[in-house]
């Protein structure tokens, strides 16, 4: 799922500052797993703002509204029937839905609340850790299911740097090396010899390097004349 | 045993602190109460197991977005009771009532028109 965190209050009041009346926009998936902008998290910003405004004498309106998704945008045209009875709409998804929906209504101020992090796993309740970077070309079969681009803080690709040390990585102590995670997988798997083979330089153009991305699948692809 | 606690403790009945959600507190503090706390379960006597270790986190989380929020965080407390320790239900209500009334009204009530009506 994609991992984001709550901005600070401090950034968010800086930022609603000349408003009344605000949407807060939340979103029922990958970040209301992350407990960051889901309906929960809209009815504890809600109220965090309420509270602020009041204390400091002003008053400010929120609608609480929790979208499916906000990347799709059937689910973001819902709120056409009253996003015009706001000023601005904070949104609480990862920052592709906060596009997107700033993209749905060009005329309105669109404000994020989500710091969006990474592509990530719950480890545990209440703990998210990062797993994947989006590179565009896999190649989780050769490294034992582990992957160096995200987990490796210098993605490398053919072994470990010399900072690794008793398994942890040199950038921080708390973070295993990726290196030895692949290694100690591989020697589990009985498939050593994939760290033999060596890993030739990347092509990153189908990462972020080649600029962003789009994905078509022409066979479901409404045709416009129809 | 007939024990009295300030009249102006008013007493939210919960299954267990386990079900007090931070929201439940904002809300609260919202409508214009001086101050919440728990009255949970003392540690290791939860009936649910771990609703008020729960409810300990919670609180401290509450504090946090208060402090963000620019509001006592002492407004919101977090006490352990056994349910047959009826003095200490007393003590603990009277020693709230003190604490609040030093930090004086909660600041929105004051501020907000829509609680002076
Ligand atoms: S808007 Fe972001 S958080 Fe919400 S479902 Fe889409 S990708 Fe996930
Ligand atoms: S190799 Fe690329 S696609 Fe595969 S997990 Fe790593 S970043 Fe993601």
């Amino acid at each position: 799922m994609i991992v984001g965190n709550r901005k600070p209050l401090e950034e968010i009041l800086e930022m609603v500052k000349p408003y009344k009346k605000i949407l807060l926009l939340g979103c029922n998936e990958c970040i209301t797993v992350c407990a960051a902008g889901g309906e929960r998290e809209v009815g504890v910003l809600a109220s965090e703002l309420k509270l602020s405004r009041a204390k400091n004498g002003g008053e400010i309106e929120i609608k609480e509204h929790t979208l499916e998704r906000q990347c799709d945008f059937e689910y973001i045209d819902q709120i056409k029937p009253f996003v015009d009875d706001y000023e601005a709409i904070v949104s609480m998804a990862c920052g592709a839905g906060i596009q997107y929906t700033a993209e749905r209504f060009p005329g309105k101020v669109v404000l994020p609340a989500i710091n969006t992090t990474f592509l990530g796993v719950t480890l545990e309740q209440g703990v998210w850790s990062e797993r994947c970077q989006g590179c565009g070309e896999c190649i989780l079969h050769l490294t034992g299911g582990i992957c160096p681009v995200a987990r490796c803080a210098k993605s490398l690709f053919n072994g470990p740097c010399g900072g690794s040390s008793n398994g942890k990585c040199e950038v921080n102590p708390d973070t295993p090396c990726a290196w030895q995670l692949i290694v100690d997988r591989l020697k589990e798997l009985g498939q050593l010899e994939n760290y033999e083979k060596i890993i030739e330089v990347k092509n990153w153009s189908t990462s972020r390097d080649g600029g962003p991305r789009t994905r078509v699948r022409e066979d479901l692809r409404i045709p416009k004349d129809s | 045993m007939r024990l009295s606690y300030p009249t102006n403790v008013k007493v939210v009945k919960v299954p267990c602190t386990g079900r007090v959600d931070v929201l439940m507190v904002l809300k609260a503090l919202e409508s214009g109460v001086d101050g919440v706390y728990l009255a949970g379960c003392e540690i290791g006597d939860c009936h649910f197991l771990k609703g008020n270790l729960r409810a300990v986190k919670r609180i401290a989380y509450a504090k946090e977005l208060l402090k963000e929020v620019g509001i006592e965080p002492e407004r919101v407390e977090m006490y352990h009771i056994a349910t047959s320790d009826g003095p200490r239900f007393a003590q603990v209500a009277k020693e709230m009532t003190e604490k609040i009334r030093a930090l004086g009204p909660n600041p929105v009530k004051d501020k907000n028109k829509a609680f002076k009506a």
